[in-house]
């Protein structure tokens, strides 16, 4: 293979590899921005993946076999809304420790859609999944065409909800909120705003948007559902957000950059290159590791009272 | 969130109660204020002021008792309740969201500016220039609040709560982190307001009380102790009050000058947390027995020197001789063995460990020590006998060594950090802020320690932002402005004025 068709193959496989990435760390933002942890992410991600695979694998027939796949979708986020209700409830109303909440969450996820599955399901079977669609015009473009504009629409969808995400973080009176009680919850208390209401708002659309990043493993990417399909993306989002320093475009950059380095990785096995595969796939984990030690610290501008719950009455 | 539809004639607080864990923060409060008054709320730290504007700005909720205006009972759930009737709080730690723009602090409290998708921010720019103009209060609607100073902080905060239409303005210690320049100039402005507001005014600096306040309200631990006319009763009468005895603060009167230099540090360059240079070429000098006294408006670069002298912080260059030798960026248990004290700006996370018992506070820097260890066990006998000892000599009031020390007041906190450093017979000692936010006995205390260990020939560097304080105890004043020393005065001759003036950054010769 020639260096020109392998940069294209990378950057062809890594766009629509980064998207659960990308929704999943878009929507662990707002929680972050709301100064909530939410370590969970990775079991919202799990419930995602077999809720949005559930009806494709149960629905061959009939009126609603066209929509399985939407339907998939909509399951996945109601059920990431509602555990990110749960969430909130634990973490927001009665003020359990961020950090353990999140890990009791990523294994209730994790745990009860691999139960679900095998009950259901049984083994491994796959679902046909969401079709690719060529933007017309635009996917005629030489090389360009090939990487941004001939994947799946779910691929498209998730790229909008950058500028969607930043004008709602930066230019909405919803963001504003969300940004002041994750910074100083008691100056926003003052100005009387109800910061447990948007905590749980927050988490509740960072839930709903893990559940979509769920779903689009198991209906977009692999199309099929294994309990162990997230492999870690839950955690790598939680990572990311930190990486993009809780800036929608920031974490556009790190999902991309980790899933190029994936998809070298994969490259290079694939390709035949003479190098320890090992080493290979440990590549963009280290890379993440690098950028986040090396890169500086913006203080000033993330949610400063993150993982801290918020009392009104506690004195200060 | 807009203006009340009628002004506020007379605000009324009747019995308000509020108890919190363990204390009666406010007993039976009650107070009132008319239109165009101002009334100035007194009282030591912990009397129950705070607390009592939190009920009344709907932060907290009483008890019992009840808050009427204009004669009708009102009852504030929220601060939007609040609001919504004219009263607005500018707290002591100011409320606003450092990584937003004023505007956008503006703009969160505003309601009306809330649209679907969509955040009228001009509309809080327009609102922020009208008000800012009327009652010339300058502030840039852009700049990011952790971009301001102290003192563009309260204009903001003061602008921010005029905008959302109050009418009733309660100030928490707003002169606390100003210096003298601006706390008249705040004063002057407030006595215009007036015109048009009704001002509650804490405070526990009785000459402000008496520049501004109508009439004063004293608080002693949760209750109302006094009620009355402020031009009818000097500052020393209200101290009385306030405290429940006389207080005659010890004075430095003997200005006697040592010669023998114990701590030099010379042309010092430190950063600070946000990576600006917060020590710029500072050089200071203390000698034995005597107390320096470093006057400046926080901020200006007194943490970063306090950290550095307690080997917390990396010098960049410059130097720091102890006792003659160089002890520039050695670690923080060097400093200590070479007989350094130091009393830290925030008693609870450098002074203590909160959760530890006083004995084990008590021995922080010596539990190594020979007298508190036996190889690699602690003699727990000889640490609570230590700690008997110093609660005795330094007036720790707890119920017992053995509680946990974060549960003392900070007052108390405090003698157990200065009990600590003195028990060490240390050659200097640095205290930064030593009195800030304890009370008028715990005050009169630290400063005859101060005053007894200058006499026994400790070198002590004193970092306070009160004036006063440092001109009672000082032998010589050091002003420090951005990062260097500005000028060392003879305390004997040095004016509040001219102080305030050289805090500002204004030399003039």
């Amino acid at each position: 293979m020639n260096s020109g068709g392998m940069i294209y193959n990378i950057l062809s496989l890594g766009v629509p590899f980064s998207v659960a990435l990308l929704v999943a760390a878009l929507g662990e933002n707002f929680n972050q921005r709301a100064g909530i942890f939410n370590l969970g992410c990775e079991g919202i991600m799990s419930m995602g993946a077999f809720l949005g695979f559930l009806p494709a694998f149960f629905i061959k027939t009939g009126p609603l076999a066209a929509h399985v796949n939407l339907l998939g979708f909509v399951f996945a986020m109601a059920a990431g809304a509602l555990l990110g209700l749960l969430f909130a409830l634990v973490t927001v109303t009665f003020r359990a420790s961020q950090g353990i909440a999140g890990i009791g969450l990523q294994m209730f996820g994790w745990g009860i859609a691999g139960t679900l599955s095998r009950h259901f399901v049984g083994g491994v079977t796959g679902v046909e999944g969401v079709p690719a669609w060529a933007i017309p015009g635009l996917a005629k473009i030489p090389f360009l065409g090939g990487v941004l504009f001939n994947h799946n629409p779910v691929v498209y969808i998730a790229f909008l909800m950058v500028p969607t995400s930043w004008y709602l973080l930066f230019r909405t009176p919803w963001g504003l909120k969300v940004r002041a009680v994750g910074t100083y919850p008691r100056a926003a208390d003052t100005m009387g705003i109800n910061v447990n209401r948007v905590r749980y708002q927050a988490l509740m659309l960072g839930g709903a948007m893990a559940g979509f990043a769920g779903a689009y493993l198991s209906l977009c990417q692999a199309k099929m559902f294994a309990d162990d399909i997230v492999a870690g993306r839950g955690f790598i989002a939680v990572a990311l957000v930190y990486f993009g320093r809780w800036n929608p475009v920031g974490i556009l950059g790190g999902a991309l950059l980790f899933s190029l380095a994936q998809t070298l990785q994969l490259s290079i096995q694939v390709g035949g290159i003479k190098f320890p595969y090992e080493f290979a796939v440990m590549l963009p984990y280290v890379l993440v590791i690098v950028v986040l030690a090396f890169t500086r610290k913006a203080r000033m501008r993330g949610p400063t009272e993150l993982g801290k719950p918020y009392n009104r009455e506690m004195r200060v | 969130m807009q203006a009340a539809s009628e002004p506020i004639q007379e605000l009324k607080l009747v019995g308000i109660c509020k108890r919190f864990p363990g204390i009666l923060a406010c007993d039976n409060v009650s107070l009132e204020v008319k239109r165009g008054e101002v009334l100035a709320l007194v009282g030591e730290n912990g009397a129950g002021k705070s607390t009592l504007m939190n009920i009344l700005a709907g932060l907290y909720q009483p008890d019992s008792g009840t808050i009427s205006l204009n004669g009708e009972a009102v009852h504030f759930k929220t601060p939007n309740a609040a609001f919504a009737h004219g009263i607005g709080m500018v707290h002591q730690n100011f409320m606003l969201v450092p990584n937003l723009t004023v505007v956008e602090n503006v703009a969160l409290g505003s309601k009306n500016l809330h649209r679907f998708m969509n955040l009228d921010l001009n509309g809080a720019r327009r609102r922020i220039k009208e008000i800012s103009e009327h009652h010339e209060l300058p502030v840039n609607p852009d700049a990011y609040i952790w971009q301001l100073s102290v003192g563009e902080q309260q204009r903001v905060e003061l602008v921010k709560t005029l905008c959302f239409g109050a009418q009733l303005l309660i100030l928490d210690e707003p002169t606390s982190a100003l210096t003298p320049q601006e706390t008249d100039d705040l004063l002057a402005r407030l006595k215009r307001m007036t015109a048009e507001l009704s001002i509650i005014f804490i405070s526990h600096k009785l000459n402000e009380v008496k520049a501004l306040s109508d009439r004063v309200t004293i608080l002693r631990h949760g209750a109302v102790v006094f009620n009355g006319t402020t031009a009818d009763h000097t500052p020393a009468e209200l101290a009385a009050l306030m405290t429940g005895h006389e207080v005659t603060l010890p004075r430095n009167e003997s200005h006697d000058q040592s010669t023998e230099v114990i701590l030099s540090v010379k042309a010092l360059r430190a950063r600070g947390d946000r990576g600006n240079l917060a020590l710029d070429g500072l050089d200071l000098e203390l000698r034995a027995g005597e107390v320096l006294g470093l006057a400046g408006v926080s901020g200006n670069g007194q943490r970063e020197l306090a950290d550095v002298l307690a080997g917390l912080r990396p010098v960049e260059s410059g130097t720091i001789h102890f006792q003659g030798k160089n002890l520039t960026n050695h670690s923080p248990r060097r400093m200590i063995e070479a007989g350094l004290g130091y009393i830290p700006e925030d008693r609870h996370h450098e002074g203590i460990v909160p959760s530890f018992s006083v004995q084990d506070n008590l021995v922080l820097k010596d539990y190594a020590s020979p007298k508190f260890s036996f190889s690699c066990f602690l003699k727990l006998g000889e640490i609570e006998r230590n700690a008997e000892s110093l609660r005795e000599c330094f007036d720790i009031r707890c119920s017992s060594t053995s509680v946990a020390t974060g549960s003392l007041s900070g007052g108390n906190i405090q003698k157990v950090i200065l009990a600590r450093e003195i028990a060490r017979c240390p050659k200097a000692l640095v205290a930064v802020y030593p009195t800030r936010g304890v009370d008028m006995g715990a005050q009169e205390f630290i400063h005859t320690q101060l005053l007894a260990r200058r006499k026994e020939g400790v070198g002590v560097l004193l970092i306070s932002e009160e004036l006063e304080e440092i001109m009672n105890l000082s032998d010589r004043i050091a002003v420090i402005y951005k990062g260097r020393i500005l000028k060392v005065l003879p305390a004997a001759i040095a004016t509040r004025e001219q102080l305030g003036l050289l805090m500002a950054g204004v030399v003039n010769e």
